[in-house]
């Protein structure tokens, strides 16, 4: 069956989410351990990156009645959410661990959402978008209220589940709406039929709707309330789950949905993703300045990189949708390490998650400082790191695309947000410690956010390669 | 003609019903009109021809989601006053955005788009067309993939549930034993300084 070989990651990653879950239950109580649900967690996480990355596909190839595409902007998206996910686990054991919590269902409700992150970046039409989008966002939603006996957890969660309903709400009416106008779902024919409308008021109409949708997946303003609010009343792991591996899928959304399925109205969509651009990083580096929570700093700073991402979409050429796609797993990498180093200063009674934590924090471990320092200047886009060329390369692509206005607004929104990473450098090395903030990780997490560190480095000194990689991925569009 | 009216009859109750949802006060009087609602709407599916919807919808979501629905509100408190505490406060500005919203839809979905000369009128099918058997045969050959993803929908929505709502700590009263394990001397134990001499008073 050619069909099942194309869907065998999804398949695979769906069949191995069912042995480790079984074998949880037999298992309870031991969940963090590496021979039980975390390894194993990892191993099936790894296991469906080989079989995702031999599965490699040169051509789009749509199965299943064109509900399934299999192309290199798919497999390549894969590969980058599943080695996120990976990173993650390797994180989240580490604050389970050390702060007690013995729950193997988190590890279950990670592959389940990087599950649905699958189907949503290969959904080649807009009933599979929906539905994978939903598998990701209910394992999210149960994954931030997991920590049950935190209010702020609890209030995070329904606050994200309740703005979640009614983005999908939202994304639901405008993809009937698209409906009621082509009389089709299949993202290729809706391209098609699109074309061939008589009225245009109609379809951006439907439109806004289902911008809405993706906006709000994406967290950019002015659909940015929830990220801050969820970020701090979460889990640290689950803040940083959030904000990695989903960003990447929510990518892969805006691929499929507005360049792939809604081509013909290029000209609306960029206009109103230049606003949304704008906003984003006006208000999200804006804010951040004022921040003193860690996690919140960073939920501003999401907020930020997101405008910046659409940039490339805004260009609206293959160059400049490859290049969002370099932010987007550059972004997912940095994001990594930035939550990594809030797990790695948090306590077995509680988090760490005041900026004022990291006072003093190069004199108590100066190379993990250092890490921190680099993954600071990354994120503000310092030449010598991976940040750099991802705001370069979406900015030039914005730049070749007319939009002159656009390159100055972000460089200047940039600028103003270095401050506030910038801030936290200073914090670290100007500032004396209190004494409280240790380092109390394991060694995998150490090897790990060190690794981490490393790719940041490596990338930002050679940006080829996965350039390279993003161009391929993006040649069909 | 009579469907015509038909028609009318039941929109004009799932519309009431509807807005009566939202504005009564007593949660469980809201319940039952969302009860009529479902009625109402299963009379328009009726209307379409999507006889196993309509029968569906009142089976699964009347007979068991609202009964269900039903009995959580009655055993939950709710203090309306609370609800609607800064209502007043948002109500410009979401008027605002109704109005907007409302001629944004009229402009667009009105007739001019979707009125009854631009869409063909379907043809009636036959009296021994199975409405089921048709949506059998679409679900498991064109919508499989979909299908199934929606069956792991459910199964996380199960795994979600159970562990959000299991409490084994609750159940018994062992002590924990890997609490008591990781508790450290340092934890416990504090070494107060006491000097040795006593001073002497007049």
């Amino acid at each position: 069956m050619p069909e099942l070989k194309l869907i065998l990651p999804e398949l695979s990653l769906l069949a191995l989410l069912c042995c480790v879950l079984l074998i949880d239950v037999f298992k309870r109580g031991r969940s963090n351990d590496w021979t039980s649900t975390f390894g194993l967690s990892v191993a099936s996480l790894l296991i469906v990156l080989v079989i995702t990355a031999t599965g490699w596909q040169a051509e789009r190839i749509a199965v299943f009645g064109g509900m399934y595409i299999a192309d290199p902007l798919a497999t390549s998206l894969k590969v980058f959410i599943l080695s996120a996910g990976v990173f993650a686990l390797f994180y989240s054991r580490d604050y389970l661990a050390r702060r007690g919590i013995v729950v193997g269902e988190y590890y279950v409700l990670a592959l389940s959402s990087v599950l649905g992150m699958m189907i949503l970046v290969s959904a080649g039409n807009l009933l599979t978008v929906y539905l994978g989008l939903e598998l990701m966002s209910l394992s999210l939603y149960a994954m931030v209220a997991m920590q049950r006996d935190a209010s702020q957890a609890s209030e995070a969660a329904m606050k994200y589940f309740v703005l979640g309903a009614l983005a999908s709400g939202m994304l639901l009416y405008g993809i009937s709406l698209m409906y009621g106008v082509s009389g089709t779902l299949d993202i290729a024919t809706l391209a098609h039929n699109i074309g061939g409308v008589r009225d245009g008021t109609l379809v951006v109409f439907a439109m806004v709707f289902v911008l809405c949708g993706v906006a709000f997946k994406l967290g950019v303003v002015p659909f940015h309330m929830w990220v801050p609010d969820v970020y701090q009343g979460a889990a640290a792991p689950v803040a940083l789950f959030i904000s990695t591996a989903p960003k990447i899928a929510a990518f892969g959304m805006v691929m499929r949905i507005l360049v792939e399925g809604l081509s013909p109205m290029r000209p609306e969509w960029s206009a109103m993703l230049a606003i949304l651009a704008v906003l984003s990083m006006a208000i999200g580096n804006v804010t951040a300045l004022a921040q003193t929570n860690f996690k919140r700093l960073l939920a501003y700073s999401t907020i930020s990189h997101m405008g910046f991402l659409l940039l490339g979409v805004i260009a609206g050429t293959n160059d400049g949708y490859a290049a969002s796609m370099f932010y987007a797993v550059v972004y997912a990498l940095m994001s990594l390490a930035a939550f990594g180093a809030l797990i790695l200063i948090c306590q077995a009674d509680a988090e760490r998650d005041e900026t004022a934590d990291f006072a003093g924090f190069a004199k108590t471990s100066p190379g993990f400082a250092l890490l921190v320092m680099m993954v600071m200047f990354s994120l503000a886009g310092v030449p010598p790191f991976a940040g750099f060329w991802a705001k370069w390369f979406v900015i030039k692509e914005v730049l070749a695309a007319g939009y002159l206005w656009l390159a100055i607004v972000s460089v200047l929104f940039s600028v103003i947000g270095a401050f506030y990473y910038l801030r936290i450098v200073k914090l670290m090395y100007f500032d004396n410690p209190d004494g409280s903030v240790v380092v109390g990780a394991g060694s995998d997490m150490r090897a790990a956010l060190s690794f981490n560190g490393l790719v940041i480095l490596a990338l930002g000194l050679l940006p080829t390669w996965l350039m390279t990689i993003c161009l391929v991925a993006t040649r069909t569009f | 003609m009579i469907e015509q009216i038909v028609f009318y009859a039941f929109a004009a109750i799932l519309i009431v019903a509807a807005t009566m949802v939202i504005t009564v006060r007593n949660p469980v009087h809201a319940v039952l009109f969302l009860v009529l609602a479902f009625f109402a709407s299963a009379g328009i599916w009726m209307l379409l021809e999507a006889e196993f919807l309509a029968i569906a919808l009142v089976l699964v979501y009347v007979g068991a989601v609202m009964v269900l629905f039903l009995f959580v509100v009655m055993m939950l408190d709710i203090n309306i006053a609370v609800l609607r505490e800064g209502f007043a406060r948002y109500v410009p500005l979401a008027l605002v955005v109704a109005i907007l919203m409302v001629g944004a839809i009229g402009v667009t979905v009105g007739p001019a788009n979707f009125g009854a000369d631009k869409v063909a009128i379907p043809a009636p099918h036959a009296a021994d067309y199975s409405n089921s058997q048709a949506l059998g045969a679409a679900i498991y050959t064109d919508y499989l993939f979909p299908f199934e993803i929606a069956a792991v929908v459910l199964l996380v929505a199960i795994i979600a549930a159970i562990a959000l709502t299991l409490r084994t700590s609750r159940q018994h009263k062992q002590p924990k034993t890997e609490m008591q394990l990781r508790a450290r001397r340092a934890d416990r134990v504090r070494l107060v300084k006491v000097s040795g001499t006593v001073e002497q008073q007049d």
